[in-house]
């Protein structure tokens, strides 16, 4: 199974930011672009995380489409409106072999 | 004379070339694109005159937030609890140096003395004597495995979070027992030794101020580099091969470059620079596992 994310959302410090949270994630993920050879000289098969999506309280905030040209563990970082302290927000990605992971985080 | 470190001659024959550079259209746009593909909101480089340096911090600061050696912490710090081996067993009671079970500030205090192995032993090789008691790993086999794979790439991951519970605080290298100040005088001649088909020494590279290789500054390490650099930044997540690496590993690719035989791996010479390295640093913070290019 996939190893954890780690996640932190933090509400903005700037009073004019007003309801934003900062979201920082970083994915542990081998990010094989299917165009490596290995030490044998064989094509090393892609694997990468092909959709990212992300959920405020349940309700979806985020969602992309990722290729092979994101570097091995991916940090993400976006920022939510209408966020408050103590929200959970949830991550997940899906690569190409069907292999998915979630994580949450609260919002602090 | 000293041998010139490996890009020097080259910098010297084209005088401006690289502080004169500036990205051409293109290559801004490639950058863009590559920020957008890892961030959403990326804050964008507002890259324009400005010296290299200034490009490397500003690059740095951009990934300061995101440094996936934190993901190798978490790892390590899971299989620190985890019972595994032919014991079954956690390393909850490995002596890092401060008493069983303690990790808070033993990084700073490493390589030392330890009287149960009658060794002087650096992080990695202390982790690999835990292994061996207490969870029954064969050590000398984890020794020959390729770095990043099987075991070795739990010994990185508990390098990781063994040195970020230390994070902050200054290094204290012990050099109370007479094989530690033994240790610290035969890796300030392996620093100093010169050898291979290039004449090279690590001070060759890394015993002068403001040295660099291609953009990379390299520090000074026959004195205190200052907080977070040299010795006080290893384990470290290199962004170019997407790895961990241990000081153990830094030191195996230092001897690569110096077209040296490869060190084995924990083996004396490689715990000696650490102690010579940690010694000088003493005093400066350490920000373990750091961010490399």
């Amino acid at each position: 199974m996939a190893d954890p994310m780690r996640i932190r959302a933090q509400m903005a410090n700037d009073k004019t930011a007003g309801d934003k949270a900062t979201v920082r994630v970083l994915m542990s993920h081998e990010m094989e672009t299917g165009l490596r050879k290995d030490a044998a000289g064989k094509l090393i098969p892609a694997w990468y995380i092909q959709d990212v999506s992300a959920q405020l309280n349940g309700k979806p905030v985020l969602s992309a489409q990722w290729g092979p040209s994101v570097s091995k563990n991916p940090f993400l970082q976006f920022s939510v409106k209408g966020a408050k302290v103590g929200d959970k927000i949830s991550v997940t990605w899906k690569d190409n072999k069907g292999d998915s992971r979630t994580d949450e985080a609260t919002v602090s | 004379m000293k041998p010139p470190c490996p890009d020097q001659r080259a910098q010297a024959s084209v005088p401006g070339h690289l502080h004169g550079r500036r990205a051409t259209p293109s290559q801004r746009a490639a950058a863009a694109l590559l920020l957008a593909a890892s961030a959403v909101t990326p804050v964008l480089a507002v890259a324009q005159a400005k010296s290299v340096t200034d490009g490397i911090a500003e690059y740095r600061r951009m990934l300061e937030d995101a440094n996936p050696a934190e993901l190798f912490e978490a790892k390590g710090e899971a299989l620190w609890t985890t019972p595994r081996g032919p014991k079954n067993a956690t390393l909850q009671r490995c002596d890092l140096g401060l008493g069983p079970g303690v990790v808070k500030a033993a990084w700073v205090q490493l390589p030392r003395w330890f009287a149960d192995t009658g060794r002087v032993q650096d992080l990695e090789s202390r982790l690999l004597s835990c292994m061996e008691t207490l969870q029954g790993f064969n050590a000398a086999e984890i020794a020959t495995t390729a770095f990043d794979k099987g075991e070795q790439a739990t010994l990185a991951a508990l390098a990781a979070w063994v040195s970020a519970e230390s994070r902050g605080q200054a290094m204290a290298l012990p050099q109370g027992h007479a094989e530690e100040r033994r240790f610290y005088a035969l890796g300030q001649r392996a620093f100093h030794f010169r050898g291979g088909p290039m004449d090279f020494s690590c001070a060759s590279c890394h015993g002068e101020d403001a040295k660099r290789i291609r953009l990379q500054e390299l520090p000074n390490l026959t004195k205190n580099p200052g907080d977070g650099v040299g010795f006080a930044a290893w384990p470290a997540y290199r962004i170019s091969n997407g790895e961990l690496w241990s000081m153990q590993r830094r030191l195996n690719d230092c001897f690569r470059q110096q077209r040296f035989p490869y060190p084995a791996f924990a083996s004396d010479v490689t715990i000696a620079l650490g102690v010579y390295m940690g010694v000088n640093a003493r005093g400066a913070v350490s920000i373990a596992p750091a961010l490399k290019r």
